[in-house]
Parts: structure tokens; sequence; C-alpha cells
């Protein structure tokens, strides 16, 4: 059985750049934050969901499964069963797609799905003779063993290992996820121009989305609870340059290397929440769809490109829908790097490429400027790694109706090597 | 709210989940102990017939004593003494039995027959152990404290609130408590009348142990046996010598007079006295405290203050009743809808607070976190109040809401241009309430789809002090919106008076004009120190002149010409320097300057000068003669609604018993002819009141 699933809402903290201390909210925090006003705003009561679905990468030691943490803060009722999902980059995209399918197979009606991340709290963490040491310590009997494991303690056990910096590390090629954008713009031949200007534009489209009220509904305000006030995503530079951007140092491969802070996503703090419903919940609440599901792909590939990620998943979907690229009005693609993004667009653009590895009998195709990142993407947004997939779909959704587009995708590479794609319809 | 958080599956548990010890059964011939035999043991039940919690009184005084003869035959292993009701071990003696007892001789008879029974529980040759749940109180702890050990089961509170009614502990308290701990933390206990929770109670040395509700019948065996339990330490033998005592003794009295003077609260420093002359010695302090128990039992001060003790169960009683509030949305994040919203959130309803300016509202939510923070202890409850709380950005609370409270400024146009936007996404059931302290309902009301729905609930600065809230209401109000408004005001932990929709309401109506003729003396060459110092000696929480430049000068200037343009009773003319002030922005404690200068909210006060004779009663007799207004007018339907709401509102001295039982002690005519008197000194503002006829 099949059913037709729609988002029906949705919304957001704003993003809230990383500025070298914990932000004011844990992982729970900033999703109590987003849903709260979005619950506010719902014809039906916040019992009504059947299941909670909370993507999210980085959870703290205080906040284990944060889905049904949050759904307990967020008074869904202590009968609300809630589940956590991770898959990094694709965490909050994940739990979009379970429930999008849990409702499409009439397991339930309506679902709270959302992703979360404060990168800004990741962890400090032990390196691992130190934390070895620390168990021994620890289970020293008596004054003499206990002595005797002081003795072996040594300086650099607390140099900590900024546990932020392992999560965005490959740990079966060991190299950094800017690396894997380096090698993208090899293989791709990107240069460091183009990718600032890429970037230049991210920053350029998130100011103007700002400034003309794009995001309203979208992106809603918060309260710290020291009484600061958030209304926007703060990593914008509206006031950016080429020459500015020219200015930065290669942050992963210096000297020689293309990717710098400049035309990376940011590391950000941020929660998004969406509403998916089945046709019965939309006429029992009488709530309005905004975008209908049609369809969803989760692709592998070597992790050493894991930027590459979108173009298989897309491609696969429109494939299995007998699509092709004009067919799709607008495209979100999570940009995790300038680099790697203009990477995926050089690969659809490849005829090898396309047929060896896509099967496609012509090339895809350049996907237009215009119909990509229309507002603005991570490296202006900044890219909370478990929410990042919800709010593209989101804002895909939105964007969609603001601009009466009739298919979108919205598709992320994930760190490891992976991929995810999600196909919506208006409705 | 915890109810949120509950399925039925734990409601079914819970009445398994609270069970301790063995079956307890009716007693013959008893009514309010039930009994129960466990391995031995004797579990002896406080369940006070017809009531919800316990008390102590005579009756069950005498059952104990009887079921004493039952022990010392039977000769079980030991005696646990616990509570039949869930809210609590008990809540201290029965205070209606002291009310309106004048024979010290007769209180000393009642008191030594009571004592004789404690003595015999603390006499006992088998091992006797009080297992305390929830509050434990006055003569709930003395029992308690009779007995050998003490075990604390789940969350609980004990304490020795006597001197908020102007006595002492009665039951043996003061000498069994100075010798259990530290006599320092016993003293300090008893003469700030402040509980001990559960952590504290156990530091303390209050209770040996503290479990939660499943380990309570083994730890209770266990503690009978001999396990474990309180050492009292070196200090607290240290400080129970003469010379310590009469050191520390010292050091309480300055504390003591500073919050309560002994000219109007002689209670702690009776306490300080006795324990300083008997600390070593707990027969004579118990000989001791019995007189002086019944020599403050039939004084003024205690009568009184147990007089407001009623007037604030008589408010209570006012929100009785079924509220059906869940949500609760404030309009205006400004000092009171903050106050309000936060205060709400920490009682435990589901809060959203709009304002259209978002920092200001960003900036409540800090005040509000502030707040949990100083009266939440816990983490896990701050968290749920943080939560609980919604900065409302986009106002969509309003169609949530079962309240909505309204606290923007305070003019008509604004309010009922706000009314006229949400009352369409308001529920149909859904209150809609004004914090307004002026403008009358029916001002407001026009356009309004659903008028009987808008009530005032009128709340006073600090809300997360002052206990008060007006429920103002007129004859276009719905009766069951009043009621369950009022029931809200008791659910959030604060006192509903029903008051008319009248100009200045009750309570700034009757504080005016103190705060004016404050004024008025201040023009004539008098020193604000004196006059608040005048004011604090008759027993005034707070003197006029410090009251008016909290509430703001510019405040008071604005209610006091309302006022005067809109009732009979004759105020005093405000004068230009007063006006002058309001210009130049010198409006109290808000600005750091008014009549006082203000550093961090206190007033750099001079040392007072000399108190008149006129000076009391020119302060305090027009706030009676405009109490016998507003009774006249009926503002309010009765004479204890007024006095209960003068205490807990504006902090009229609750010593005095509110000001229509002052004026009433003074009697009616010395009043009339007192004002007379003043009327012919300082003009016609002092005329009497018709209405102090009807109240002689």
């Amino acid at each position: 059985m099949t059913r037709p699933v729609y988002l029906v809402d949705g919304a957001r903290t704003p993003f809230l750049k990383a500025r070298g201390k914990p932000g004011p909210f844990t992982p729970v925090d900033l999703a109590v934050q987003a849903g709260r006003p979005l619950l506010l705003r719902q014809p039906f009561a916040a019992s009504s969901f059947d299941q909670v679905i909370l993507g999210c990468v980085n959870v703290i030691a205080d906040e284990m499964n944060p889905a049904r943490v949050a759904a307990l803060r967020l008074g869904l009722g202590a009968d609300m069963p809630a589940y956590s999902v991770q898959i990094n980059c694709g965490s909050g995209m994940l739990s979009i797609d379970l429930a999008f399918r849990t409702i499409e197979n009439g397991r339930a009606e309506m679902i709270l799905a959302g992703g979360t991340e404060a990168l800004s709290h990741a962890p400090l963490v032990l390196r691992q003779e130190a934390a070895e040491w620390f168990g021994e310590f620890a289970g020293a009997k008596g004054a003499w063993e206990r002595t005797k494991a002081l003795a072996d303690l040594r300086p650099d056990f607390f140099k900590p290992v900024i546990g932020l910096e392992r999560g965005l590390t490959d740990p079966i090629t060991e190299l950094n996820m800017g690396q894997t954008a380096e090698v993208l713009a090899q293989i791709f031949d990107i240069s460091r121009r183009e990718a600032d200007q890429y970037a230049l534009a991210s920053h350029a489209r998130l100011a103007k989305a700002q400034e003309d009220g794009t995001l309203e509904g979208e992106v809603l305000p918060v309260a710290a609870r020291d009484g600061t006030l958030f209304d926007h995503d703060d990593g914008v530079r509206p006031d950016g340059t080429m020459e500015k951007l020219a200015g930065l140092k290669p942050a992963f491969e210096p000297p020689y290397g293309k990717v710098t802070a400049g035309n990376s996503s940011q590391i950000t703090d941020g929660a998004c929440w969406t509403i998916l419903a089945s046709e019965k919940a939309v006429e029992e609440h009488g709530l309005t769809p905004r975008a209908r599901f049609v369809d969803s792909e989760w692709s592998a590939l070597d992790p050493r490109i894991m930027g590459l990620g979108p173009v298989l998943c897309s491609t696969a979907v429109l494939r299995r829908q007998s699509l092709s690229r004009e067919d799709v009005g607008l495209w979100e693609i999570n940009e995790a790097f300038a680099a790697q993004v203009l990477a995926c667009l050089a690969a659809w653009e490849e005829g090898a490429f396309c047929k060896d590895i896509l099967g496609l009998d012509a090339p895809f195709g350049r996907i237009d400027h215009d119909r990509l990142n229309v507002d603005g993407g991570a490296i202006a947004l900044g890219h909370p790694v478990g929410t990042s997939g919800n709010r593209i779909v989101l804002h895909l959704a939105n964007a969609m109706k603001a601009r009466g587009a009739s298919k979108g995708i919205a598709t992320e590479c994930i760190g490891g090597g992976q991929g995810g794609a999600m196909l919506l319809e208006a409705v | 709210m915890d109810g949120m958080q509950r399925t039925p599956v734990m409601d079914a548990l819970r009445g398994r989940e609270l069970r301790i010890g063995p079956e307890l059964r009716a007693i013959d011939g008893m009514k309010n102990w039930r009994l129960g035999h466990d391995d031995g043991v004797m579990w002896l039940a406080l369940d006070c017939q017809d009531a919800t919690v316990n008390t102590i009184s005579e009756a069950e005084l005498t059952e104990l004593d009887g079921l004493l003869d039952r022990i010392e035959k039977e000769r079980p292993k030991g005696v646990v003494i616990l509570s039949a009701k869930t809210g609590g071990f008990a809540a201290g003696a029965d205070i209606g039995q002291f009310r309106g007892m004048t024979e010290a001789g007769e209180v000393r008879e009642k008191m030594a027959r009571a004592n004789r029974v404690t003595d015999r529980l603390a006499a006992l040759p088998v091992p006797t152990l009080a297992l305390i749940h929830g509050y434990c109180l006055g003569g709930g702890l003395e029992i308690a404290l009779a007995c050998d050990k003490r075990l604390a089961v789940g969350e609980v509170s004990l304490g020795f609130p006597e001197v908020r009614l102007g006595l002492i502990p009665g039951l043996g308290g003061v000498h069994r408590l100075t010798q259990l701990i530290d006599p320092v933390e016993a003293m300090t206990m008893m003469l700030t009348g402040k509980s001990a929770h559960t952590g504290k109670a156990k530091r303390l040395g209050l209770v040996d142990d503290a479990v939660p509700h499943r380990h309570a019948r083994a730890a209770a065996l266990a503690l009978l046996e001999g396990e474990g339990g309180h050492e009292r330490g070196l200090k607290a033998r240290a400080m129970s010598s003469a010379p310590a005592r009469m050191i520390a003794a010292r050091q309480m009295r300055g504390r003591a007079e500073e919050r309560a003077p002994k000219a109007l609260y002689p209670a702690p420093h009776a306490l300080i006295d006795l324990w300083e002359e008997h600390g070593d010695d707990p027969e004579a302090l118990a000989d001791a405290a019995l007189h002086t128990f019944a020599d403050l039992l039939t004084g003024e001060p205690a009568q009184n203050l147990i007089r407001v003790f009623f007037l604030r169960e008589g408010l209570r009683a006012r929100g009785e009743g079924d509220h059906g509030i869940g949500h609760v949305h404030v309009v205006g994040a400004g000092t009171m809808g903050g106050a309000i919203a936060a205060w709400a959130a920490r009682e435990g309803f589901r809060v959203t607070l709009a304002d259209l300016d978002t920092e200001a509202l960003a900036r409540a939510i800090g005040r509000a976190t502030d707040l949990f923070d100083r009266k939440l202890y816990d983490s896990a409850a701050r968290r749920d109040a943080r939560d609980r709380l919604v900065a409302d950005f986009r106002g969509n609370g309003v169609a949530h809401a079962d309240l909505v409270i309204e606290a923007i400024a305070e003019t008509a146009g604004a309010k009922t241009k706000l009314y006229a936007a949400i009352e369409p996404k308001m529920k149909a059931e859904a209150i809609l309430a004004t914090n307004t302290s002026a403008i009358p309902l029916a001002d407001l009301r026009k356009g309004l789809k659903r008028p009987g729905q808008l009530l005032g609930l009128h709340f006073f600065n600090p809300v997360s002090a002052m206990e008060l809230v007006e429920v103002v209401s007129d004859d276009k109000t719905d009766t069951s919106a009043t009621h369950r408004a009022a029931a809200f005001v008791r659910a959030i932990s604060r006192l509903p008076a029903p008051v008319r929709s009248a100009p200045g309401f009750l309570v700034n109506r009757i504080l005016m004009p103190y705060l004016l003729e404050a004024v008025v003396m201040i023009d004539e060459g008098a020193r604000p120190e004196t006059i608040d110092a005048a004011a604090e000696a008759f027993g005034m929480a707070m003197g006029p002149a410090e009251v008016a430049d909290r509430v703001g000068l510019d405040i008071c200037e604005e209610v006091a010409g309302q006022l005067r343009k809109d009732l009979d009773s004759p105020l005093p003319d405000l004068p230009e320097w007063l006006q002058g002030k309001v210009r130049d922005g010198d409006l109290g404690a808000k600005s750091g300057n008014g009549i006082y200068k203000w550093d961090d909210d206190e007033p750099r006060k001079e040392e007072a000068g000399e108190v008149t004779d006129d000076m009391t009663d020119r302060l305090i007799l027009p706030m009676v003669n405009m109490a016998a207004a507003c009774l006249r007018e009926g503002v309010v339907a009765d004479a204890d609604i007024l006095d209960g709401a003068m205490v807990f509102a504006a902090g009229f001295a609750p010593v005095r018993g509110g000001p229509i039982h002052y004026a009433r002690g003074r009697g009616m005519g010395e009043v009339k002819r007192r004002l007379a008197e003043l009327g012919d000194r300082y003009g016609a503002r002092f005329a009497p009141d018709p209405g102090l006829d009807a109240l002689a």
C-alpha cells in the first residue's frame, strides 16, 4: 500500500555560527527552540503525532536519544515514541525519509521529523592513551598502586583532542572532509577562483533572502536563557568581496590547496523540524500541504570522493521517475564545500562519467545556477551537520511554492562516502 | 505540567509505588490513628478524620496517649509513627483551637496536658521512629522529635513556622530541637520559621536518614535496630555552654530586631531569652517555654497574626473549584507581563509570552531564567520551567490559550485595539484578563464579541513576592469566568481577592492616601526617613516614601490624578515639587532618583528623626477611612477580604490584623473623633467616611 505523503509545515532556529566556545544551546535545547513555535502555529494538539524522528550526529552525554528527550521537553506526551538517527551529514534528511516511508506504508498518519546539531558543543575528547591511563588510575587500589599509576602520567595526556576535528575526519581514509573536497577539485579541475565566486554568490543570495523576507516563517527567532535574542542566520557576510576571499589561506592543505574557510560551509549550531502528514491527517486537522514527497534514494561511493554522493542518488531518483534535468525546477544541493558542489555539476556535464557511472545515454547537462540553492546555502548559513538535510528539504518546499516550481530535488553529500536525495512535487 | 509527562500506566501503578509498611487497620474507639504490625514492629499512622492533611489537636494527642498505654503493655520490638495522608506527615497544630484564647492559665493547662503525651512518647522503653514524608511542621515535627529517630521518605520539608504566628513551638519543640542538632541552627530554624528540605534536614541531623519510598520499610527497620543515625557534632555541644549561648543570643537579638522589632513581634525575642537562660537544662527550658507560649498566645500580636493566617485561608478558599486552564498566553513582556508569565510557568502552566518588541521579549526570558534560578531548587525543575515558558514572537499562543492576560500600556485605546485583534483567535471558552491597575472594565469591554469573558487580574509588583491578586469583575462579567480566574490565581500559589471594577480597585485606592499624606508631610518639612520610620514602627512592611519611590512617582501621580477625578473621597493635592520631579525624570527606584537616592534597588536613607504624635495617625487613619468607603460602596464583599488584601498586597501591618480590624480594636468612635481632630488641623481630606458607622 502506498499513500501520498505531504510536507505540511516546518521551521528552524536561526543558524548560529560557532564562536570558539560552546553556544547558548545544546542539541536538544535547539530542537526545543525550533519545535515550540512551530507547534504553536499548528491547529492540532501537540500530542497528535504518531512518532518523532530526529537526526543528530554529535549527541551529548546528557541527551542520549535526543529525539525522545526533545519530544518530552516539547510536551508531546510521555507516550510518544521517538528515535534518533545518524548518517552523518544526511541525518536530518534520513529522519524525513523514514517518516515519509512510514506514513506511505500506512504505519503512521503524522510524524515530526527533524535534525539538530550543536557543533559548538562537540566535546573535548581524551587521547586514547590518556583514557587508558585514567582507567588504570581510577581502578588502582591503595596508596602505592595509585602513586605508581601517577608516575605514568604524561603531560601530553592533557592535550585534548577536539572531538569535532575527529568527527570531520573520515576514519577509513583518514582524510579530513576538506581534503576530500581538495581531491574533487583536482579530479574535476575546479579553480580557487570558481570556488570563491560560488561562495560569494551564496552569501549574496542569503543576504537578499534575509532582506526581502523570503525566510519569514521558516526561520523563527529564539531567545537564549540569558535574554539574548537570535533572529537571523549570523554567519552571513553580505559585505564579502572576491579580494577578501582570495586573501584567505587554504584551510586544510596549505599552501597549495584551494579549499579555504571562505569557500567551505561554516561550523554552526541549529535545529530544524518538518511535519509530514498523510491525506487522512491533512483532512482530519485541516492542514495545508506545501509539497508532496515523490521519491528518495541513498547511494554510496568511495569515502575519498564523498562529495559526489548527490550525483549518484539524485540521478537514480530521476531515472526511476523517468524525469530529466529539465523537469526539476529547483535544486538544493547542500554546500559542504564550493569545490564539492562545483565538482557535482561538472560530473553531470561529462559524457563519459554520465554514461559509465550513471548509465545515461547523453550527458545529464549543466544545472542552471538560477535553479540551484537560490536563497544561499551552507557556505553562508553554516552546516550543522545533523540539521542541514532537514533544512534543505524544508527550504526546497518553501522555495518551490514561492517560485512556482513543480518539482524539486534536495540532495546532500555525506561524510564517509554517501549521498541522499529527495524528490518533491508541488501540490 | 507534570500531568503532561504522565501516562495512564504510571497513574495505575502510583498507589503501589507509594506503599510503605504493613496494611493499616482502623482501631476500635479511635478516629485519627490507624494501626498495623510487621514482624514485631508496631506501625501507627496518623490519619485525621475528615481531613486531607493531618493537624495536631487535643483529640489526636488523647488517642495517642491511649496507644502509648497499649505499647507499654504489648512491648513491640519497635514503633514506627507515620502519616496515612499522601501530602505529608502533619501540617502542624490545629490553629483554630488557639483562636480567641485570652486566659494564659487556661492555655498553660491545655499545653501541659499535651506535653505529657509527647513526654511519654519520648520516654517509651521501646525504640521509636518517625517516618516522615512531605510536610512535617510545627506540632507534627514536635511529635517526630519525641521519637528516638527520624527517617525522611521521598521529599520532605521540616520546620517550625510558629514564629510567623507570633508564637514559639509549644509541644517540647524548643528543648528537643536545641538538644538534637546544633543549637544555633535550631534557633535559626525557629526564629525564621524557614523549613529545611530533604538535603538540609539530613545535613542538620534533623533526620537520621533519607530514602525513597521503595526503601522506607527496610531503612525504618534498620534504624529501629540501632543501625546508623545522626551524631551530634562537637560544635553543637560547644555551642550549648552558657558563655557561648550569651554571645550567640546577642547576635540573634540584633538580627531579630532588624527583621521583627521586639515592640511589634515579641515571640522571637522571647525565644532567644528562653534559650539563653535555660539552654543547658531541658527540663527548665520545657517548663519556661510553656509559660512563654501561653503569654504569647494570649497577647494581641499572636492573636492578630493568627487572624492573618485565617485571612490567608479565607482568600485561598475564594479560589476553590476548577480553573480548566492549561495554557496561559500573556501579551506584553514588560516588567509585569514578563513576571506574570514567568511566575505562571514556574507554577506549572504552559505559558506563551508575546510582545511586538522582540528584544524586550528576549530580555523577559532572561529575567524569567533568573527567577527560575532563584525560586526553583533543582536543575530539572528549572529546565522544565524554561521549556514551559515560550517566547511567542508571532503571537500564535493566543489560539491555544485558556486564559489570555493582557499587560500592555495603560491606555484604553491600545488595549481595545489589541482585544479586537486577538479575540477572534481565542478559544470560545477562554478568559480575557487585563492587568490594568486603573481602567474600568466597562471602558475596555466595548466591541468585544464575548464581553462576559473580560475581567481583571491585577497583580502587584514584584509578582514573585506579592501574594495577592485582585480578581476584578463587574455586573457584565460572567460569574463562571470570575470563579475560574480566582481558581487560577490559587493554582499559581497566589491569593485571589474578588473586587468590583471601581476606580483604583481596592488596594491602590486604599494605599493612595498613605502615599500622598507622606508627600504632604515632606512638603511640610518632615524628612522621608522619619515618616517611613513612623509607618514601620506601626508595623507597615514599608514606609510610604519608599513605597512611592518603588511604585514610581509618575505612576503615583497618574493614579492619584485618576482617583481624584473618579472618586468622591477627598485626596490631598500633589505639591509642585513632586510634579517637578516627574517632569525631570526623577521617578524613584527605576530612575535612581526620587524622594530618595537609590543604589542597587536600595534607597539611601539617613537616620530617622523624632516621630511626632500625629504622624502615625495621619498615615494610617486615612487608609482606614478609605477602606470604610470601599466597603460602603461594595468594592469588596467583606472586611476580611479587605484586611487580607491590604496585608498581602500592600504589606499593611500583619501584627495589626488589617486596617478594619485595627480600627475596630481602637474603637470606631475613637477613630472618627481622631479623624475629625486631624481634619481640623490638616484639612477636609480627613473627614470621616459615613461607612465607618456601619463597621462599629
